[in-house]
C-alpha cells in the first residue's frame, strides 16, 4: 500500500494554484475540458454503436511549436462494402472546448479527406472519429507535445 | 469585410476527383482572450461552412473556436458535368457570406 500523502512538490503546486485562484480571480482562465466532458461529447456522437480503432487516419505533428495554427489532415481508408464515410469529428481533450470541428461529406464529395488548421491549448491527445453511413464509428488518436499555448491568450 | 480565397481547377474531367482549397479571412476570436485593459474579447467565430455543386452538397464543416484564425479547408469533389460551385459560410451572429465559382467539365 502506498502512502496517501501528496508528494511535497505536488502539494506546494496545488496550494500555490489554489491561492492564486482565490487571490486573483480576474486572472482565472478556463481550464481544459474534463475527460468526462470529452467522453460525453464522443458518446453523444457515437451513440449505441461501438467505437473501433482504425479506418480513419489523423495526421498531426507530434511536436507542436506554434499551436495557434497546426496543420491537421484527416483521411480514411476504404470503408466496408455498401457503406460510405459520412463525416469526420475531431476532439482535442485539453482545449477549453473539446470540440474542434465536424466535417461532413456530401454526395458530390471526392475521397473523404480534409485539411485545416487548428488551435491547441496544451500537450494532449487529439482524436478523430469517422462516422459511416451504417452508423459505425472508427477512431484514430495522436499524442502530441505543445511547447507553447494557444487558445487562452 | 470578410475576404475569401478560393482555388478550383479551371477545367476538370468528368467523374475525376479534383481539389478545392478555401481560405476565409476571419479572426476566429475564441472568447477566451483579454485586451490590454483586461476586458474579455467577445467570441466571434465562423460557425458553418458549406460547399455545394448545383445544390448538391460537397463538403460542410461545423467549426468551434479550436479552428485557427483565417479558416482554411482543403477537400475533394467529383463532378459529372459542369456547374456552379457555391460557397456559403456564416458566423454565430447571423452574418452570412457567399461566393461562387464556375466549374467547366470537359
Amino acid at each position: 500500500m502506498t502512502a496517501q500523502f501528496l508528494p511535497r512538490r505536488q502539494f506546494l503546486l496545488r496550494a500555490a494554484g489554489a491561492a492564486g485562484f482565490v487571490l486573483v480571480p480576474g486572472l482565472w482562465r478556463p481550464l481544459g475540458a474534463t475527460p468526462a466532458e470529452v467522453k460525453a461529447e464522443i458518446a453523444k456522437l457515437v451513440g449505441e454503436a461501438a467505437l473501433r480503432p482504425g479506418l480513419v487516419k489523423l495526421d498531426l505533428p507530434v511536436l507542436v511549436e506554434s499551436p495557434n495554427a497546426v496543420g491537421m489532415t484527416v483521411t480514411a481508408g476504404t470503408p466496408p462494402a455498401g457503406t460510405r464515410i459520412q463525416s469526420f469529428h475531431v476532439f482535442a481533450a485539453a482545449n477549453p472546448l473539446p470540440n474542434v470541428g465536424h466535417f461532413h461529406f456530401g454526395p458530390r464529395a471526392g475521397r473523404p479527406r480534409v485539411s485545416t488548421h487548428i488551435r491547441l491549448a496544451d500537450s494532449q491527445t487529439v482524436t478523430a472519429i469517422a462516422k459511416l453511413s451504417d452508423g459505425s464509428c472508427w477512431s484514430d488518436s495522436v499524442d502530441l507535445l505543445v511547447t507553447l499555448s494557444a487558445c487562452l491568450d | 469585410m470578410t475576404r475569401v480565397l478560393i482555388r478550383v481547377p479551371k477545367t476538370v474531367k468528368p467523374g475525376q476527383e479534383f481539389e478545392i482549397k478555401v481560405l476565409i479571412s476571419h479572426p476566429m476570436e475564441t472568447g477566451y482572450r483579454r485586451d490590454h485593459q483586461g476586458t474579455p474579447i467577445p467570441r466571434d467565430i465562423v460557425k458553418q461552412f458549406r460547399c455545394t455543386l448545383d445544390g448538391e452538397e460537397v463538403f460542410r464543416a461545423e467549426m468551434f473556436p479550436a479552428i485557427a484564425a483565417n479558416p482554411y479547408f482543403f477537400f475533394h469533389a467529383v463532378a459529372e458535368r459542369g456547374g456552379t460551385l457555391r460557397f456559403e459560410w456564416s458566423d454565430e451572429r447571423g452574418t452570412a457570406w457567399r461566393e461562387s465559382a464556375a466549374l467547366t467539365v470537359e
